[in-house]
């Protein structure tokens, strides 16, 4: 039998060299092959859908953190979920820098009106938006100054992985399949945290009832 | 396979050419899988020949053309056309065909036809695409589209049976398929075994998908966006990586005028 392992701080590090091995490198790579011409036909498409189901990935890689380190008793694992999340911003920044630079080749009128005009886009420009605010704000001395705003601010990344499964969803001509089990793992993923989204509808009914009681008592 | 046929000056093209790997590799084929390369991964065992292609309906004499058919029937021509896709990205592709009015003259079609409807193979056996919703990107097997007789007629309208001097690879609609070069490519029918003459309009598959984004005539229009990307511009697909400046203006009717008195008295808004 196994003992019950703890994950130190030794493990994260590996761990963490790891992922920027992998996602670095994978991106360096695949970019790499694109300005070479050796991602298929048309390479412009081909690193939208990479960088795109990349950040997507890392997003939902990100949320399963939390859950994960709760589930298995591992409270280290925590550490890893700044550098995904990190990673799933750079790989949304990639998505649209190549969007504006390689599809649109810096019409940025046109940027601006597909931005305006196609909802699809504009969730995703939401999302990048608030994935953004998350990124500048993810440092410790940051965190740390913020107090308890910081918790509040980085709640927001529910916002943004739901526009995210939204902007793939819409984005699709007739293939509904793939962004429609990415949607359900989001899901999964949400409802893995109702506690700490039921708490706060919770306590406010809670305490609705209690005054409605205490005013029925006065009367 | 090489093929013989004559290349008339008229359908010439000072466009640059697609390079041939492009073209095979590039694909829209949901039979085959809904990913742009999955056609040519998942077709290269299709059976092309035997193939049967019958003309039928409203016509004084229906016709069958068997595999060989296809290629000593009719003289066949090169034609260099622009391909304008309605998700924005263009080709230039040198095709090889025969008109299709000569096709449909040869069954004699009566003055009853109004509309000329194709359809794709429907064999699920050699198209996973077919097999099941999934894999398909959710079209209702058999593809169906569909043209005007007066479109169908039109000289620019070509029955393709190869490309760059070869026979069509399995990916790009071998035996043979449509081309009509002034509308957007998911008109351009693929591997056809059926061409019927007929008085109703059909209703087309990408219709049916989805009516609002996908019309019947489905011409190509700078001036009316699909509703979820602009149409006024377009990415030409050439060679060179994603430094290649390749973002043009996308032309009325595809840069073919002559498909215009057509639909004189449309609105073209209307009938997208």
């Amino acid at each position: 039998m196994i003992k019950s392992v703890r994950i130190t701080a030794a493990h994260t590090f590996w761990i963490k060299v790891t992922l920027h091995l992998v996602a670095l490198s994978l991106l360096l790579f695949t970019y790499y092959q694109a300005f070479s011409d050796q991602l298929g036909a048309d390479p412009v498409k081909a690193i939208l859908h990479f960088s795109g189901i990349g950040a997507f990935n890392l997003l939902l890689l990100s949320l399963l953190i939390s859950p994960l380190a709760k589930y298995l008793r591992q409270g280290q694992l925590v550490t890893l979920r700044r550098p995904i999340g990190l990673y799933a911003f750079v790989y949304a920044i990639c998505h649209f820098s190549s969007y504006l630079l390689f599809e649109l080749q810096l019409e940025w009128s046109l940027l601006l009106s597909e931005i305006l005009k196609r909802p699809y886009i504009s969730v995703g420009f939401i999302a990048l938006l608030i994935l953004s605010i998350l990124a500048a704000t993810s440092t410790k001395p940051i965190q740390r100054r913020m107090g308890r705003t910081w918790q509040k601010t980085h709640n927001w990344v529910y916002v943004a992985s739901l526009l995210v499964a939204l902007h793939y969803i819409w984005s699709v001509k007739s293939e509904l399949i793939q962004p429609i089990i990415y949607a359900l793992v989001l899901l999964a993923l949400l409802v893995a945290r109702r506690t700490k989204f039921l708490k706060p509808i919770q306590s406010r009914f809670n305490k609705r009832t209690k005054t409605q009681q205490s005013k029925k008592k006065l009367a | 396979t090489p093929l013989e046929f004559s290349q008339p000056q008229v359908y010439h093209s000072e466009d640059l050419l697609t390079p041939e790997q492009k073209i095979i590799s590039h694909n829209n084929f949901y039979e085959f899988g809904s990913g742009k390369s999955d056609p040519l991964a998942q077709s290269q065992s299709f059976k092309v020949d035997p193939w049967s292609l019958k003309i039928d309906g409203l016509v004084e004499k229906s016709l069958t053309l068997d595999y060989d058919d296809l290629y000593k029937s009719f003289e066949l021509q090169e034609r260099i056309y622009r391909l304008r896709c309605v998700e924005a990205w263009s080709m230039v592709v040198p095709w090889i065909g025969f008109s299709l009015a000569a096709l449909i003259k040869k069954a004699k079609p009566l003055s009853s036809a109004k509309y000329v409807v194709f359809e794709t193979l429907y064999d699920p056996d050699q198209m996973p695409g077919q097999k099941n919703r999934f894999t398909g990107g959710g079209i209702d097997y058999p593809y169906v589209e569909g043209l005007r007789i007066d479109e169908a007629m039109h000289p620019l309208a070509l029955m393709s049976v190869g490309l760059y001097g070869k026979t069509l690879p399995p990916q790009n609609g071998a035996p043979i398929r449509l081309v009509v070069p002034w509308k957007y490519g998911f008109k351009s029918i693929k591997s056809v075994v059926r061409i019927r003459l007929t008085d109703k309009k059909p209703q087309t598959t990408w219709e049916k998908l989805a009516a609002s984004e996908y019309g019947f005539y489905a011409n190509v229009n700078p001036q009316v966006d699909h509703p979820r990307w602009t149409q006024a511009s377009e990415r030409r697909i050439t060679s060179g990586g994603l430094f290649t400046r390749n973002r043009i203006e996308t032309q009325m009717f595809n840069g073919y005028p002559e498909a215009a008195s057509m639909y004189a008295d449309m609105d073209l808004r209307k009938f997208y």
